[in-house]
């Protein structure tokens, strides 16, 4: 069945160059923090894959931020637009074989997943560390959210005009499990302090399904697409030196 | 009475003229969950290489108006997975006829591909990719040649009983002679096109956008340049002739199949929408139908 015909709910800044997108698609498909949607932008070829902030039923929220052409024709839209949107993509995160403590850390973009992995490790009574990775003060998003659903919340600032000055991998010595997600330079310089964890990954797609092998990355256990076996990824499957 | 949408395709009669483009719908797993397969005309799976290929680094698509440029490289899982995997997996969601395309490094691997892939069931035809763009050894370099291409389809159908459909390079200056060489060396028809070898360049970074320098540039940006070398090549020989280029919707099956294709591959436009192949199935008869055309034989070749 086709599921794709969307509309927007709301469209607005919520930093400078990010964007909370509020869209109803019916049949939305999502079922796991962590997964991702294909978003058709008019007068733009191919889809856009944004990861999903929250979801509830047919309802769902898309944090962007705009680095392009589709990015910037996403952010012009407004609420009442009807859109074509792919639901329900990728993996996501597994929640169930997490343990009860669990750090949770989101560098920039890569924040707007972990607000639905917090959401829902707190559903299930586990309790997360949270550790949120901004440039400087004026870019903070979503972390009202984040303390909404749990006490321990570390905002580190490159700059130090907000939080603790530092990178996330300055907040903590080192974590027994952790789920991350951001950029590739934050998740190599995460890797030697985890133990063990979950990372997401973010790669250019082409079709988002599994079809077109655009964003097929070399693992421990041989080819992965990054959008179909991902785009969350065991720490230890990853190559390092394959991933650029 | 409602247009009849079947063609003959080298002895293979298709329930209608659509299939997907090789390298578009891997070997169909990714869209059995979008809608029921078997409406297909037939399906062609993912070109296969005798051993496995892990393709091209990352990035490997890039957008562009109207259309999009991939370098995959021929990511696949070798014919050995092929055969004992992939078309048996193939075989559980889908009951139609299949079209297995191969690429080989040399004309004797295209042969040893051929003579393994014979004898599958529900494989109706072969198509050989001589057209690739994005590999070193072989791929479009092969279909630029009119003898390479004659001595690679006289490969392969030494080592086969099915019907040989020739896969063609755009990036050629006479697309003809291409087309004929593959006719002289026994081809029972040909397929184009493959992409365009295109750039597309990061201006910030003063790099190409993909990490292999030239990727292939397809969909709807091309239609008009396939069209007119599938009309080419339809003038140019007497077998049949597999539209691709470009095509997202009924009216351009219509005009492909005008130009003189016999059936046609839809290729990009899966991958921006699932549903395309079934929307087209869907929409064919319609637009036959408003469009006065009983059946596709009266308008094949018209131009």
């Amino acid at each position: 069945m086709r599921n794709t015909k969307s509309t927007i709910l709301e469209n607005v800044e919520i930093a400078p160059g990010i964007y909370s997108m509020m869209i109803e698609t019916e049949g939305s498909r999502f079922s796991h923090p962590g997964q991702f949607a294909m978003v058709q932008v008019p007068e733009k070829f191919l889809r856009r894959p944004i990861s999903v902030c929250r979801f509830d039923g047919d309802r769902y929220t898309l944090v962007y931020r705009v680095v392009g052409d589709g990015t910037r024709i996403m952010s012009r839209m407004e609420s009442g637009d009807e859109l074509d949107v792919l639901t329900g993509l990728g993996n996501g995160y597994d929640v169930g074989v997490l343990p009860q403590d669990v750090y949770i850390i989101g560098g920039g973009i890569g924040i707007p997943p972990m607000l639905g992995l917090v959401r829902a490790l707190t559903m299930e009574g586990k309790s997360c560390k949270v550790i949120l990775g901004y440039n400087s003060e004026k870019e903070i998003f979503l972390l009202d959210q984040f303390r909404d659903l749990c006490d321990d919340v570390t905002v580190m600032t490159a700059d130090g005009s907000s939080g603790k000055k530092g990178f996330v991998t300055d907040a903590f010595d080192v974590a027994d499990v952790a789920c991350a997600c951001g950029p590739l330079a934050m998740l190599k310089a995460l890797d030697p302090k985890v133990k063990d964890g979950f990372f997401s990954l973010e790669a250019r797609m082409g079709c988002g399904f599994g079809a077109c092998m655009g964003c097929s990355v070399k693992t421990v256990d041989g080819s992965r697409r990054v959008c179909k076996e991902g785009p969350v990824f065991r720490k230890d499957e990853l190559l390092w030196d394959q991933l650029v | 009475m409602r247009p009849d949408m079947k063609v003959d395709l080298a002895g293979t009669e298709l329930h209608n003229p659509v299939m997907p483009a090789s390298g578009t719908f891997g070997y169909g797993q990714e869209y059995k969950d979008y809608f029921d397969l078997s409406i297909l005309g037939a399906l062609v799976t993912k070109s296969v290489t005798w051993e496995p290929r892990y393709g091209n680094p990352l990035p490997r698509i890039a957008e562009c108006s109207q259309g999009m440029m991939n370098s995959i490289g021929l990511q696949n899982p070798g014919i050995e997975h092929y055969l004992e995997e992939d078309l048996p997996m193939l075989r559980e969601i889908y009951y139609g006829p299949v079209i297995s395309n191969i690429s080989g490094s040399s004309p004797e691997e295209y042969g040893r591909l051929a003579r393994a892939i014979d004898g599958q069931e529900q494989v109706v035809a072969l198509e050989v990719n001589i057209s690739c763009p994005n590999v070193k050894d072989g791929g479009a370099a092969f279909g630029a040649d009119p003898e390479i291409s004659r001595r690679i389809t006289e490969e392969v159908k030494k080592n086969t009983s099915l019907p040989v459909f020739m896969k063609l390079t755009p990036n050629v200056t006479d697309i003809a002679s291409i087309a004929r060489a593959c006719e002289e060396g026994g081809a029972d028809g040909i397929s184009l096109i493959n992409n365009f070898k295109a750039l597309k360049i990061d201006l910030k970074a003063r790099k190409p956008v993909t990490a292999m320098k030239y990727a292939g540039l397809s969909g709807p940006a091309i239609k008009p340049i396939a069209l007119r070398m599938v009309n080419e090549a339809f003038h140019a020989v007497d077998i049949p002739v597999i539209g691709i280029g470009g095509i997202s919707n009924a009216d351009d099956v219509l005009e492909m199949i005008m130009a003189g294709a016999t059936a046609v591959q839809v290729g990009s436009a899966n991958l921006v929408d699932p549903w395309t192949c079934p929307d087209i199935i869907k929409e064919l008869p319609k637009r036959m139908e408003e469009l006065g055309i009983e059946s596709l034989d009266e308008i094949r070749g018209v131009i």
